[in-house]
């Protein structure tokens, strides 16, 4: 086996031990930090129904980005609903038989990397062009930007310019998800395209990429506004009331 | 009026986008809080107002850390901005200044930055990657500076697309803040009288009393109807909690006599409380849950003292938030809980109707029943606009469907004057603009950004003066009163433009003379 197969192999093993183990955490302290007050923007729905709705609209539309401004809306949403096309594109490569929606996907993930690299390529022109969001710009914020584009770039150029051996990539990643390690194929621009993907996957949970669990605990969307109907009461909070009885001091 | 001592903004027909210009309010800055205004609220002070206390940096942290456990909104907030500037535009102090500080992502970053250095991996290993900073005495002033140039009007949290509130920012900002002690004083003060005497005013019970017979006195010579204003009354049904504005405040009072008038014609036995004489709370504003629900309890002993069904709140903006929305969680006016605390206020309220119900609602429902009688042309002199705010607009709501807070003021209106036109409506409903004075803002040492941020309020409301000759800007906050009967002869309009809803149902409602 060769050095570079085994390296990679390491290196995945560990992205994809970071990637869940950090995001799981995550997810977790999100989940276990109290809410004390209700605090949904309004109007909010009334129901719990209502507030499914309103974040599946908030996730799939990105609704509150569309209200605020069009140009952030048209790029960012066309990134994310590439990126799925990618993605569900991608499952190809580690599943043997390719389920049949991954296959009917495949015509539109592979036109769908243009578009996430022009999305892209918007969203990192505003950090360039408008004066507000280039205050509020980071060296992260651009990196990041950075780093989809070479991940898109790297994949496009393997998928219509210079075809990389795919078999072997795809023997390569079923062999790692039975633990069973097969050669991975030493083309330069897969070996990019990989690490550029194992680093994405190390720094989710640590950047602000946890973006993506944190809309799902936001409670200004996912509270329902129903205050008057039912009382909310944090764990921390409930000893105030047996202190005070009916009498404050 | 004197000379201001800045440039007034221009109205220009539009609400323009302006140029970020750095430091343009960094010379901003309300008075701090004395030691002993801060312990009077439960928080230290230094030996001089703004002086840090011993040990405050890491005291700053740990409060974070704590406020971090305790709080979803700051935890979730803090990690989930991506810098994608979709709130940039958004808040009415950086529309009104173009510093970048009041920019709700940039206000944000001054905590997130600290956030960053001291509670992750990124910001702990690659700070300038990252944008990771220590807290410094410079960032400090910072955070003094500009979270006190915050109305926490949560108009951002509509844009963005994960709900960030820059309102909780600011909140567990000014809580760290008074944390070490450096509180503002406007706030803390009110608030510390709020507590010693129940008001925010400091105005005491035999006080109040007078006041209010002077107030029926004057409904008598106007109307020659003996319409009572009742102080203390055990067993009434209603309890009215309302911004001690309302008192002696203009145009607060007109808006007071308004109430009272309404008990009166629907013949509602009612009363104020000496005790709870303030809806306001300005916990609220400076984030501190014990200092919110403290100054909250003493609506709930009122409340079961005098023995009342029924608890109804006055027109003032963030006091509705605090009652609609954190009063059933605080003090149990509300349903729904099965804790002791919370049955025995439910025993004694009434179940027909929620607790609490906003004026603007009682009324809309006597209105709704016919019980009301309106000469409308009474208000043909006026050309009424009506401004949603901020904290009743996206803190709260009214009657039964998402939305009902938009609806049911106008429909107290609509039904009381004939001449009624809405601003744009990219400035009302949720998008409406604050006033620019709410959230602890409303003292004259922050004069200067108060009239800037009501700059696109201003826009949208000379908008409809030119259109529509509108005269008569209706509100229902005692802040947003305060404030423009300020700030609106900076841009050119008579102060008696600004008045209550109330005050245009006092006009038009029609009382029954008694027999003699």
């Amino acid at each position: 086996m060769s050095f570079l197969t085994v390296l990679y192999a390491c290196v995945f093993y560990a992205a994809t031990v970071i990637f869940v183990g950090g995001l799981v955490a995550k997810i977790r302290c999100y989940a276990r930090t109290p809410a004390p007050l209700k605090i949904p923007t309004t109007p909010a729905p009334t129901t719990t129904g209502g507030v499914v709705l309103r974040m599946a609209r908030e996730v799939a539309l990105f609704e509150s980005l569309f209200k605020s401004n069009k140009w952030i809306w048209l790029f960012g949403w066309l990134f994310h609903v590439s990126l799925l096309l990618v993605i569900v594109r991608h499952l190809r490569y580690f599943t043997e038989p390719v389920w049949f929606w991954v296959a009917m996907a495949q015509p539109f993930g592979t036109y769908a990397g243009f578009a996430m690299v022009a999305g892209l390529g918007g969203l990192w022109a505003r950090r360039f062009l408008v004066d507000r969001v280039r205050y509020i710009s980071t060296p992260s914020d651009h990196l990041i930007l950075l780093l989809l584009i070479g991940i898109g770039t790297s994949g496009l150029g393997m998928r219509f310019v210079n075809h990389t051996d795919i078999v072997g990539v795809k023997n390569f990643f079923l062999g790692l998800m039975t633990f069973n390690l097969q050669p991975l194929p030493s083309d330069p621009a897969l070996l990019v395209h990989l690490s550029l993907v194992a680093l994405l996957m190390v720094i989710f949970p640590i950047s602000k990429l946890l973006h993506a669990p944190g809309v799902f605990f936001s409670p200004t969307r996912n509270q329902t506004d129903d205050s008057r109907e039912r009382r909310h009461l944090a764990p921390w909070a409930v000893k105030f009331d047996a202190a005070s009885g009916s009498k404050s001091e | 009026m004197a000379a201001p001592q800045f440039e007034v903004p221009k109205l220009t027909g539009n609400i323009e986008v302006p140029a970020v210009k750095e430091g343009a309010a960094a010379h901003i800055k309300s008075f701090p809080a004395n030691a002993g205004i801060q312990e009077i609220i439960g928080f230290p002070g230094g030996s001089e107002p703004g002086e840090l206390i011993d040990g405050w940096h890491d005291k700053a942290i740990a409060k974070m850390g704590d406020l971090l456990g305790r709080y979803r909104s700051l935890r979730v907030f803090m990690d989930a901005c991506v810098h994608c500037g979709a709130c940039t535009d958004k808040c009415h102090y950086f529309i009104g200044t173009g510093d970048p500080k009041n920019m709700p992502v940039a206000r944000q970053e001054l905590m997130r930055s600290v956030y960053r250095r001291h509670f992750t991996f990124a910001g702990k290993y690659f700070p300038s990657l990252v944008g990771a900073k220590d807290l410094t005495k410079e960032l400090v002033e910072d955070w003094y500076k500009y979270y006190y140039q915050c109305s926490e009007c949560r108009r951002c949290s509509v844009f963005c697309p994960y709900g960030i509130d820059t309102a909780e920012v600011t909140m567990a900002g000014r809580e760290i803040l008074d944390t070490i002690g450096y509180g503002q004083k406007y706030t803390n003060e009110i608030m510390g009288k709020l507590h010693k005497i129940g008001n925010n005013l400091g105005l005491p019970g035999p006080a109040l009393q007078d006041t209010l017979e002077g107030l029926e006195e004057d409904i008598l010579d106007a109307t020659g109807v003996a319409v009572k204003l009742p102080l203390d009354v055990k067993g009434a049904e209603v309890l009215l909690i309302t911004p001690s504005a309302d008192f002696f405040a203009e145009p607060h009072v007109e808006s007071l006599m308004g109430y009272g008038k309404v008990f009166h014609a629907s013949g509602t036995s009612w009363t104020l409380s000496s005790k709870a004489s303030e809806a306001g709370n300005f916990g609220m504003f400076i984030g501190s849950y014990e200092n919110t629900r403290r100054a909250a309890m003493r609506i709930r002993e009122a409340a079961l003292e005098l023995g009342v069904k029924r608890i109804v709140v006055g027109e003032c903006g963030h006091a509705w938030r605090v009652a609609y929305s954190f009063w059933n969680t605080l003090i149990g006016v509300g349903a729904g809980g099965t804790d002791p605390f919370s049955i025995e206020l439910q025993k004694q309220l009434d179940p027909r109707y929620p607790a609490p119900q906003h004026i603007c609602e009682f009324t809309n429902d006597l209105i709704k029943q016919g019980k009301l009688k309106f000469d409308k042309s009474l208000n043909d002199h006026r050309v009424v606009t009506f401004h949603d705010s901020c904290n009743v607009a996206r803190g709260s709501r009214m009657g039964d469907i998402p939305g009902g807070q938009f609806i049911i003021p106008r429909e107290v209106i609509k039904a009381v004057v004939n001449n009624y036109y809405d601003m744009a409506e990219e400035t009302i409903g949720e998008s409406t603009f604050c006033c620019g004075g709410g959230g602890g803002i409303l003292t004259d040492d922050l004069l200067e950004i108060r009239v800037k941020g009501a700059l696109p309020r201003m826009e949208a409301l000379n908008n409809v003066v030119q259109d529509h000759k509108v005269n008569f800007l209706a509100l229902i906050c005692a802040i947003c009163k305060a404030q423009f009967n300020k700030v609106v002869p900076f841009y050119g309009f008579d102060m008696s433009m600004v008045g209550g809803v109330h005050q245009l149902v006092s006009t038009a409602i029609l009382l029954e003379k008694e027999e003699e």
